[in-house]
């Protein structure tokens, strides 16, 4: 099984997520599997299980850091993705990997972990709790959709994220902080590396 | 009795359940994020109905007869079993 990769580069939350639902479509229609990476200005999604409280902010306040906010049909709670977060999203055909939502969540980790060894870092998954973790930090938050077996949305890795943003927001619902390659290495991780690593982690875990 | 896949069904006098499918081993329960139509509105087969969310994926449930959505048995908010019924179209 082959994977399409696709690079959108800085692209708009909302003008990415239609570009993905034209996505989804065409793999709904026969199309191989895709693997879209980009990143995207900064903005607060709020996830299907979303929590009010999540926001420590009013939104208005929110929205004068510049930060657009904005609701998405995936599973979790709020999160935020920022220029710095590479953000992975693989519109695959669960129908050739095993119609398992579970599996595929744990294989996304697996992915994660692996990926995140090869630059020098031990994270580990937790068990109740999705998302890579380097020990109580989240280094990586996960989150799909699913349409006709047909996945979308995905992994947020903070490669160079600016953290501050994350203060606006309890991620995930959760009391975590969050992390970065690039904090735990103690310099910029080149981005171009990063992408170049999670497409051979995904040909490996899903294309075999 | 020999179902017209053009009739409704109402027409055909058939009450058709809205499940949810199974998602995967070890799964056995998720919540409905929310429901895409009201009770009394027309659907046709195949229409993005509901939405369910476990763990941290959320997945579109499809209307799997066409007619109108006569009940709602598991509301936004509340967990529905896999295998159990979500609505009724008629």
């Amino acid at each position: 099984m082959q994977i399409i990769v696709e690079d959108w580069g800085l692209v708009n939350y909302l003008d990415g997520y239609e570009r993905q639902k034209k996505c989804v479509q065409s793999v709904i229609a026969g199309a191989g599997d895709h693997l879209i990476l980009c990143e995207h200005p900064a903005v607060l999604t709020l996830g299907r299980r979303s929590n009010p409280e999540s926001l420590l902010y009013q939104r208005k306040e929110i929205e004068e850091h510049g930060v657009m906010i904005t609701s998405v049909d995936r599973g979790g709670d709020v999160t935020l993705h920022t220029p710095g977060q590479l953000i992975v999203y693989p519109v695959f055909n669960l129908n050739k990997h095993g119609k398992n939502l579970k599996v595929y969540m744990e294989k996304l980790e697996e992915v994660a972990v692996d990926l995140l060894k090869n630059f020098g870092i031990l994270a580990i998954s937790i068990g109740g709790q999705r998302g890579v973790f380097v020990g109580p930090d989240k280094i990586i938050s996960i989150g799909i959709g699913v349409r006709k077996w047909v996945t979308y949305h995905g992994l947020g890795i903070n490669v160079n994220t600016d953290l501050s943003l994350f203060n606006l927001i309890k991620p995930c619902g959760l009391n975590v902080r969050m992390t970065s390659m690039q904090k735990l290495k103690g310099h910029t991780v080149p981005m171009r590396d990063v992408k170049a690593k999670v497409v051979e982690q995904f040909r490996k875990y899903f294309c075999s | 009795m020999l179902l017209n896949p053009v009739m409704t069904s109402k027409e055909q006098g058939i009450l058709t359940n809205i499940i949810l499918p199974e998602l995967g081993e070890g799964i056995t329960k998720a919540t409905i994020a929310c429901w895409h139509a009201k009770v009394g509105e027309d659907v046709v087969v195949g229409q993005e109905i509901c939405e369910a969310v476990t763990d941290k994926a959320s997945f579109v449930i499809e209307a799997p007869a066409p007619g109108k959505l006569k009940s709602i048995c598991v509301d936004e908010g509340q967990e529905g079993l896999v295998g159990g019924v979500l609505g009724i179209i008629e």
